[in-house]
């Protein structure tokens, strides 16, 4: 499983560039991943349940849904992310891959952050692309459903970024699923504020690019802050088993 | 200055300095609390438009502050656990993380009582209300998280990360809230806003917080002495300390 490493393997003099191990780290998170699908699918499966969940258990009338419509969706687009963060380094753990890769010459940080992309890649990115078809199945009018898509395509990749710290401090542990979401949800919560009051302020007519604005700052903040987190939290985790 | 550093970090200076700390530390922290609170809920003048409800602030404002507080002193000492590997610092995480989660609870739900009669209300989705729950459940998380790693080297830094991911969205989480509850319910913001307060209030307020300050000073020393006896369990001194005090 590991032979895209087998090459980084060597003295630090003749290892290869960091871009490129991080583009193989990358590519071989997809490769591995497509060779399992259904993975791939569960958690856009949960999502589109859980989304219809609440019209059947709350109220299937048009005025609520496109209340709470977007509150819905990014809810369980959260819940979704949060359940795929266990397969984020698990396989990766079980088989001693990620030895090697925080035996690495490379920066680990900028490693975790290609496996963190990859991970959006393969969970964010769908739950994106899905969103339209729910969005107009909850009766939220167009421009809410652009305003809501844009919002995902900003706001899950700073869950992945932030699922991987937990994701890392987690590994290893055996009850680590409910203990994930126990750490995760509470730094999730700014990102849901966020990414619902955009799209509640787009249905009323109000501007939202300052709102956007600041959820891109989120995904700044993550993208420069978490990779070291959760380098940090996985080398603790790897000398803890 | 590197030496006190030094000595700092060992558990069995600390355990004596804390002995003689500790006495003083909880008869002034009492008897501030005692001075604050009686007068705060006996003497301080009624509110003119809440009467006597607010005089629970005397309970409310010392635990909120606390709550806060104890959390910023465990990011800093999180930060040392992680760059000195100080074992100090992570009994400190340890000891006071559930009396920070004790009190978080204590202001949440003196904050309720508050509420009820003032606002006709026990909750409300406030940008205060809600920022402080979540510092409840990073509270939990961190105590969860503790409880989950039994090597203490790996539970130590693992804990420390968590808790300096935390403090570095405490802001976030702050703002966050306030803005998005202005976007709802801008009416519910003013009932939060402190009067201007006359010294007969004040003063009594701020005796409490300095007491319930020492007194959590005691506790984290007494915590902190007890965890460092569990875990030194197998030095010298530790078990020779446990005969003297056995006799």
């Amino acid at each position: 499983m590991a032979t895209e490493f087998t090459v980084t393997l060597r003295s630090p003099e003749v290892s290869v560039g960091t871009a490129t191990a991080m583009k193989a780290v990358f590519v071989r998170d997809l490769k591995t991943a497509f060779r399992q699908p259904q993975d791939l699918l569960n958690p856009l499966l949960f999502f589109v349940m859980v989304v219809t969940l609440f019209p059947l258990g709350v109220s299937p009338e048009v005025s609520f849904l496109q209340q709470a419509g977007s509150g819905i969706l990014w809810v369980a687009a959260l819940l979704s992310v949060l359940l795929s963060l266990d397969h984020l380094y698990r396989h990766d753990f079980d088989d001693g891959t990620l030895e090697q890769l925080v035996l690495q010459p490379q920066p680990l940080f900028l490693l975790v952050l290609a496996k963190s992309l990859a991970h959006w890649v393969l969970t964010g990115l769908p739950l994106v692309l899905l969103a339209p078809v729910l969005g107009v199945m909850v009766h939220l009018e167009g421009n809410s459903v652009a305003v809501l898509c844009l919002t995902l395509l900003i706001g899950t990749p700073v869950l992945s970024l932030i699922g991987s710290i937990g994701a890392a401090l987690t590994l290893g542990l055996r009850s680590a699923g409910v203990l994930l979401s126990l750490l995760i949800i509470p730094l999730y919560i700014p990102v849901l504020i966020f990414g619902t009051g955009t799209v509640m302020a787009a249905s009323e007519g109000a501007p939202v690019a300052g709102q956007l604005a600041l959820m891109g700052a989120f995904l700044m903040l993550a993208l420069t802050l978490a990779p070291f987190a959760s380098a940090a939290a996985l080398r603790i985790s790897l000398s803890n088993s | 200055m590197w030496q006190i550093f030094h000595k700092l970090g060992s558990p069995k200076w600390f355990f004596g300095i804390a002995s003689t700390l500790m006495p003083w530390l909880l008869w002034v922290g009492v008897a501030l609390l005692v001075a604050g609170l009686g007068w705060g809920l006996a003497f301080a003048p009624q509110d003119y438009l809440q009467g006597n409800s607010y005089r629970i602030i005397f309970i409310h404002v010392p635990s909120a502050f606390l709550a806060q507080s104890v959390y910023i002193m465990m990011a800093v000492a999180g930060l040392v656990t992680l760059v000195w590997r100080m074992k100090l610092a992570d009994v400190f995480v340890k000891a006071v993380a559930p009396v920070g989660a004790v009190l978080t609870f204590l202001a949440l739900f003196t904050g309720a009582v508050w509420g009820k009669p003032t606002w006709g209300t026990w909750w409300i989705w406030d940008a205060r209300l809600t920022s402080m729950l979540i510092l409840l459940f990073l509270y939990f998380g961190v105590i969860a998280l503790g409880a989950a790693i039994s090597d203490e080297k790996s539970s130590a830094r693992a804990v420390a990360v968590l808790v300096l991911v935390g403090v570095v969205n405490i802001p976030i989480i702050k703002y966050s809230v306030e803005w998005w509850n202005t976007l709802h319910q801008p009416a519910t913001f003013k009932l939060t806003e402190k009067p201007s307060m006359p010294a007969e209030m004040w003063v009594p307020l701020l005796l409490s917080v300095l007491g319930l300050y020492l007194i959590f000073g005691w506790l984290a020393c007494l915590r902190m002495q007890t965890e460092i006896l569990v875990r030194e369990g197998r030095t010298r001194w530790v078990q020779q300390l446990v005969q003297a005090r056995g006799d």
